[in-house]
């Protein structure tokens, strides 16, 4: 079955692929949703079946790779993380897929864009099932391909292949870490298999690796390496650069890949790794810290975005951030389930943001909307759920979530996990602010649309709104549904051996007895963030742009993305540039071509060219070559003479 | 005064023959000059024939000598006559005007 649920998402891309090929869009869709949606229905099968009487199983295919001691397998693990990954990819790959077919019904290459959501969907899966490090990389890389595509899906578009070139890249610095991380790994425990390393670890506590004629630490080297990787992936500070430039894609793509699966891949990354991460509380550290600036950092640039899909971005960026403090503060279940609840509701929106701008004929800039939630109702509620589960209002998803990750920041008890807490706070009044700024900008007020693409807005088809409402139950009802499961005083039963964290560490009892006013302290900011913003841009539209003006040094801060951009381009790329250029003029077509090719072909045209002006015409000129050939024969014949 | 001996028939043939030879490279001028250059060659060879003939003692190269000339008069002729089909052709038959087989 576990076999079925991962390579079912394959066939269909197969499927999907051939029928690129023969033309037929129907075939192309038949086959990449058939796959999808029955992995989504054998997914929850198992998820009910096996994951929660808690049976762990691991499902042995092949031999992959046996070199000396280096023994590698494909075989599909299947334990509670994978479970609750496995039900979220599935879950919203499959509504992806289906809002696609009406997302997409304008566009001439349909069963390429289905294909490629399959193989996303197939490789996602293949990394939440590895059963050791290098299969993992293998589904990481996948992602990062299927990412690529996607991404530059409209290849026609210059902004779209260049989003898709630097999300690449950007990975790539990523996954170098991720790989240096195995090789440690490897290097530690002669071993890549997940059970014999996390067997190995308590062992190796006290082992140093060399770097650089220093000893470091074994455990910390190899988790920050790991780690590094999980922030290329995961869009964290520093690696984060990609992230927003990826909303070039498809809006499908952006919410199945760019918020709801493929992003959390670091954060799933880290939860599976909880084992050797306990013994590493340095990269713990580390982790809490980057996620909560991540969280506050993004929070800020969302605020002051216009492009309503930007604007998720930088949400998802920031709720990124929560996830990675939480498992930083060793709540790797309150970070799943974070994971969990935040896959429904960001795809929801991202979705919804898709109707918006299906709705608006291709417009995305929140300035040029306004005034549209009467022609478009069923959207606009769908909006306000996903917004609500965003900014964690009771009883929605979000609401059970990201305050079990506050509570458990502030239950740490730790420098780290209360400074974690303060910019988790702040950054949930800053979130609750840009998701009623995005509402209220995108629907209410008076139309800022020109006129012919006001009088064209009109509700999606049945096709995208259905998709919208079954994630619409999953941001209502997920957190609710499982909060006692993933993180309740009994979430060891559930995560079983999937999770460790330390017997003497007691956070997740901790995170549970917090004192009141911590509870409620993000209900109060949240519910302060969404009264200012509702005030701000529906009745005093002009303070924002007063704020703006008065405070312009930050705005422009924030709005410039804190210059990330231009400091990478100028450090990063330029230098590259310039090396790039340097070895193609100077290198290249100087030394190599002009040696090599170009000089002998050169050589060849001035030599015949020489050869020709010997064949004057002249006779006299050939019997004298003839006489001194002659001459010289007769030298050479003679000489012995 | 000394006696003509071989080496002088041989001295005088070699002359006539660098002669000849030179002539060719030399001349820009006209062709027929050429043809009278190779004639000059041929009755050069002619002369060293004669001359080693009567060294030997023996009428071989004398004969030959005839031969030669026979065959020096029928490609003289056939060389005249391609000039004047040429001149025919090209209106000239200047030297420096006959570099058809320019590279």
């Amino acid at each position: 079955m576990i076999s079925a649920i991962v390579f079912l998402p394959l066939l269909g891309a197969i499927g999907a692929g051939i029928s690129v090929f023969l033309k037929r869009d129907d075939l192309g869709y038949v086959f990449s949703l058939t796959g999808v949606v029955l992995s989504m229905l054998l997914g929850w099968f198992a998820f009910i079946q096996m994951a929660i009487p808690g049976i762990e199983q691991t499902v042995f295919l092949a031999n992959w790779i046996n070199v000396g001691s280096f023994n590698v397998d494909w075989a599909l693990r299947y334990d509670a993380l994978t479970a609750v990954m496995v039900i979220v990819v599935t879950t919203v790959s499959a509504m992806v897929h289906i809002y696609s077919v009406g997302y997409m019904s304008h566009d001439p290459s349909k069963p390429r864009f289905m294909a490629y959501l399959g193989l996303f969907t197939f490789a996602m899966l293949m990394l939440v099932t590895a059963d050791n490090l290098v299969q993992l990389f293998f589904g990481w890389e996948g992602v990062g391909v299927a990412s690529y595509l996607l991404i530059g899906f409209w290849y026609q578009r210059p902004s779209a292949h260049e989003a898709a070139m630097k999300a690449f890249v950007v990975n790539r610095v990523g996954d170098f870490g991720f790989a240096l991380g195995i090789f440690a790994v490897f290097h530690l425990t002669g071993s890549v298999q997940l059970d014999y390393i996390f067997q190995e670890v308590p062992s190796l506590v006290e082992s140093h690796i060399v770097i650089f004629g220093q000893a470091l630490p074994a455990l910390e080297v190899a988790g920050i390496l790991l780690f590094i990787g999980a922030m290329g992936k995961s869009a964290q500070l520093g690696l984060h650069t990609w992230l927003p430039d990826a909303m070039e894609g498809p809006t499908p793509v952006s919410a199945l890949i760019h918020a709801a699966t493929m992003v959390t891949a670091g954060v799933f990354l880290v939860c599976r790794l909880s084992p050797l991460l306990e013994f590493a509380p340095i990269t713990r550290d580390l982790i809490t810290i980057v996620g909560a600036m991540t969280a506050i950092f993004a929070a800020t640039i969302g605020m002051t975005q216009f492009d309503i899909k930007r604007v998720i971005a930088y949400s998802t960026c920031s709720q990124l951030g929560y996830m990675f403090f939480a498992a930083g503060v060793s709540a790797y279940p309150a970070a799943m389930f974070h994971l969990t609840t935040h896959a429904f509701f960001k795809a929801l929106l991202f979705l919804g943001a898709g109707s918006v701008i299906h709705a608006m004929s291709d417009e995305q800039d929140m300035r040029n909307m306004g005034g549209i939630w009467y022609k478009i109702p069923f959207t606009y509620v769908m909006m306000w759920i996903g917004s609500l589960a965003l900014a964690g209002v009771p009883f929605f998803a979000g609401y059970y979530s990201k305050d079990m990750i506050l509570e458990a920041a502030w239950g740490a008890h730790t420098p780290v996990g209360n400074f974690a807490w303060y910019l988790g706070i702040v950054a949930a009044f800053l979130t609750a602010f840009y998701s009623w700024r995005l509402l209220m900008m995108t629907f209410h007020g008076k139309t800022r649309a020109s006129k012919e693409v006001f009088a064209h807005v009109h509700e999606s088809p049945l096709v995208m709104t259905i998709p919208l409402f079954i994630l619409a139950i999953g941001a209502v009802l997920s957190g609710w549904l499982f909060y006692d499961l993933f993180v309740g005083h009994h979430w060891h039963d559930f995560w079983g051996h999937a999770i460790f964290i330390q017997p003497d560490n007691t956070i997740m009892e901790d995170a549970h007895h917090v004192p009141k006013w911590v509870k409620l302290m993000p209900l109060y900011v949240s519910v302060s963030g969404i009264g200012l913003a509702i005030i701000i841009y529906t009745m005093m539209p002009s303070v924002a742009d007063n704020v703006a003006r008065i405070f312009r040094p930050v705005h422009q801060l924030f709005y410039r993305k804190w210059y990330f951009d231009e400091i990478y381009h100028a450090v990063f790329v330029r230098p590259a540039v310039e090396i790039g250029r340097f070895f193609w003029i100077r290198g290249d077509k100087a030394t190599i071509d002009g040696f090599g090719p170009d000089g002998i072909t050169a050589m060849v045209g001035r030599f015949s060219h020489f050869c020709g002006r010997l064949q004057s015409g002249y006779v006299f000129h050939y019997a004298f070559a003839m006489l001194i050939g002659v001459i010289v024969l007769l030298a050479w014949y003679l000489r012995s003479l | 005064m000394a006696e003509i001996s071989l080496i002088h028939y041989l001295m005088v043939a070699a002359i006539l023959f660098t002669l000849g030879a030179v002539g060719i490279f030399l001349n820009r001028k006209n062709v027929i000059t050429i043809l009278m250059c190779i004639e000059l060659m041929l009755l050069a060879v002619n002369i060293n024939m004669a001359a080693f003939s009567s060294f030997h003692g023996h009428i071989t190269g004398q004969i030959f000598a005839m031969f030669i000339l026979t065959v020096a008069a029928a490609e003289a002729a056939i060389g005249l006559a391609i000039l004047v089909v040429y001149f025919r052709n090209r209106g000239s038959i200047a030297v420096e005007d006959i570099n058809m087989m320019k590279g």
